[in-house]
């Protein structure tokens, strides 16, 4: 069961502003279905330019719906200029605080607030857009996303970008490049938290490059397999060949090629060696090693 | 304020009957079991007659009994404990619906070598089991399918699946946390090998659990220590949980057929209310094989977690496969692997019966329940106008 404040459990049972405003001056949307949870924010501005009036319909748990409630409230009477400097942290700060799980509840009501300006600016897309590189295909997260959220809530672990923009959250393919751009912006407050292995200097022993193949593929490979419905198996390493055999849907993948090229060889040789190279072993269901 | 629980696949009410059973088991009848003296021994003895009360109601015979911590525990022991006897096979099969006492297990010895195949459900939940047939290979050490899925409620055709291993000597294990108690078991007319119970999911106090494994099965100790559980299990005996575990399966033994007739015909008008009141919901599992005590259903258009809140202010206690209630942002990998779209797994709640549950219980839900989803719906920008 969540610990949710009472403000929290007060805006979800009894919300505020709920609706939408017809002719609004502007629409911000943010989230979808599959990611379970969603924001349409719209506004209304008065004749000195502040935000008159502000409704919100959303989907998602208590937290969601409190957020986007207070959100509604925090920029009521505020410029436009006052109320693109409304971070995440202010919308939390104002219910109390968040279960750092939910963090990216607030996250998704600043999004929506941002776009929802940018649409009144440009009339233009009243959506909140991928800018930049994706990272997380799993939730579409990008790496300005991921930067911002990092740098507004002085971020320093994978887990805790999870909570607050949900990124690493499904397959977890991802997590090692978000811990890369943690320790880009982070420097030395990173150090001490990133658990990547070493990029090793020189020669490794048989065993310890067998083991950190092995590390990889559970760790960095397999995660973003199984989110297909697929499997890799190590069978063995003969020097710098790697012999794999791939299961369930990536076996029988047409692209299984592509897969196999473009993914496990390009993880080994970023997280083991440059050296390494990969073979695949098709139809062996495990009876061969008897 | 009352509470209306509807949550007994997680967890149910303690017996009356148990509760009064286990009593003198602290303060009086605080013996060890393997003490030479009387004083320990006569505890000894009630443990041997909860273990008999417990083959008769399984099926099989007290010496397959082996008493553990928790349903988990007997997961763990039951998988790990094969490979360990069987150390040349390295290929596990099981489903995608498993519990992750099963799942986590399977998915952690992928990491050290073993090969695991995970076999998929269909848009019901229902097991293929043509793809089960062709991965029963000569380096099979095990096959774990569940009884009953804990989320839908699915039965599963598990003494089907344990002929066919058998006629290949494949271990088979079955977590039937969910459906002992629920629906009748024989082990005796059965070729499953190892299975696991949970106390607690059958009106007995948390803390107990049991893995049946079967006469002759190969399976490594899994605690090692005293002589207890045959060597198997080592470790000084839970004397409550143990003996409330025997008069809770009594209790179910007594009751069957009766109180899972009442059960039934509650859960089935809940169900049928919901649907008929609330448009765009669904239930999720397969009708023909399922549980008398569980429906699942999907809620479109709004978000598993904020229901069960709402809920939550009425005192009614249910269950979601939503992504925000596990801690996860994954929905249910139960109704992922079925299939079920993100939008209606998102909003799913489980309601789990028991036969504690009363008709008052079943129509104050159903007062309730439209009001919920309507309120919530209002809020949702997903809804069509």
């Amino acid at each position: 069961m969540w610990e949710y404040t009472d403000k929290v459990k007060d805006h979800f049972f009894n919300p505020h502003n709920v609706g939408e405003i017809e002719n609004p001056d502007g629409v911000g949307e943010v989230g979808s279905l599959a990611c379970g949870d969603a924001l349409r924010l719209t506004f209304k501005l008065d004749k000195n330019g502040r935000i008159a009036e502000a409704k919100f319909k959303t989907f998602g748990c208590a937290s969601a719906i409190a957020t986007s409630s207070v959100l509604t409230e925090i920029i009521k009477g505020m410029t436009l200029e006052e109320a693109a400097k409304v971070t995440n942290k202010d919308i939390a700060d104002y219910l109390g605080g968040l279960p750092e799980q939910k963090m990216h509840c607030s996250v998704m009501g600043r999004e929506a607030l941002e776009a929802a300006i940018e649409n009144y600016h440009t009339g233009g897309k009243k959506k909140h857009e991928l800018e930049g590189k994706v990272v997380c295909n799993c939730f579409g997260v990008t790496e300005n996303e991921i930067e911002r959220v990092i740098r507004e809530n002085d971020l320093t672990t994978v887990e805790q970008v999870t909570n607050y923009c949900k990124a690493g959250g499904g397959c977890g393919g991802c997590k090692g490049e978000i811990e890369k751009i943690i320790e880009r912006i982070q420097g030395d407050k990173a150090g001490q938290v990133t658990e990547t292995q070493p990029r090793w200097a020189g020669r490794l022993t048989n065993i310890q490059k067998i083991q950190m193949i092995q590390q990889t593929i559970n760790e960095q490979i397999r995660p973003a397999l199984r989110a297909d419905g697929g499997d890799i198996e190590l069978i063995d390493v003969d020097g710098d060949k790697v012999i794999v055999a791939l299961r369930g849907m990536c076996a029988k993948c047409a692209i299984a090629d592509i897969t196999m090229k473009d993914l496990v060889e390009a993880k080994l040789r970023e997280f083991v060696s440059s050296e390494l190279y990969v073979e695949e072993i098709k139809n062996t269901a495990g009876d061969q090693r008897k | 304020m009352r509470t209306i629980y509807f949550d007994n696949n997680a967890t149910t009410k303690v017996a009356e009957e148990v509760l009064e059973e286990i009593k003198p088991y602290f303060c009086e009848l605080y013996g060890n079991p393997s003490s030479m003296h009387t004083f320990g021994g006569q505890v000894g003895i009630k443990i041997r007659e909860a273990r008999e009360k417990i083959a008769v109601l399984l099926g099989c015979e007290p010496a397959e009994i082996i008493f553990t911590g928790c349903g988990t525990e007997s997961d763990n022991a039951a998988i790990r404990g094969t490979l360990a006897a069987y150390p040349d096979k390295r290929k596990v099969i099981t489903t995608r619906v498993e519990h992750p006492a099963v799942l986590s297990v399977c998915r952690d010895l992928e990491n050290h070598g073993y090969t695991v195949v995970e076999i998929p459900v269909d848009r019901k939940g229902r097991l293929n089991i043509e793809q089960l047939a062709e991965q029963l290979t000569e380096d099979t050490a095990i096959v774990t399918v569940m009884y009953a899925n804990n989320e839908t409620g699915t039965i599963f055709p598990v003494e089907k699946i344990a002929e066919m291993t058998a006629n290949k000597g494949i271990v088979f294990h079955t977590d039937a946390v969910q459906a002992v108690g629920k629906i009748p078991l024989n082990l005796s007319k059965s070729t499953i090998d190892l299975l696991s119970i949970s106390g607690h999911k059958l009106h007995a106090p948390k803390g107990v659990g049991i893995l049946y494994v079967r006469k002759g099965t190969r399976l490594a100790p899994f605690m090692l220590g005293g002589h207890q559980e045959a060597g198997r299990r080592a470790g000084t005996e839970n004397v409550p949980g143990i003996i409330g575990l025997g008069r809770a399966c009594e209790l179910a033994m007594q009751n069957f057929s009766e109180e899972n007739k009442k059960v039934r015909q509650l859960r089935d008008k809940l169900e049928k209310s919901i649907l008929e009141k609330c448009p765009d919901c669904m239930v999720n599992g397969d009708p023909e094989n399922r549980l008398p005590n569980t429906s699942n259903i999907s809620f479109e258009f709004i978000e598993g977690e904020a229901i069960l809140l709402m809920l939550d202010k009425f005192g009614i206690c249910a269950s979601s496969g939503s992504a925000c209630t596990s801690g996860s942002l994954e929905p249910s990998h139960v109704l992922r692997a079925m299939g079920v779209p993100f939008t209606a797994a998102h909003g799913s709640i489980r309601f789990s019966l028991s036969r504690y549950n009363t008709e008052q219980d079943v129509d104050y839900t159903i007062e309730k329940i439209p009001e919920i989803v309507n309120k919530l719906r209002k809020l949702s920008p997903f809804v069509p106008k």
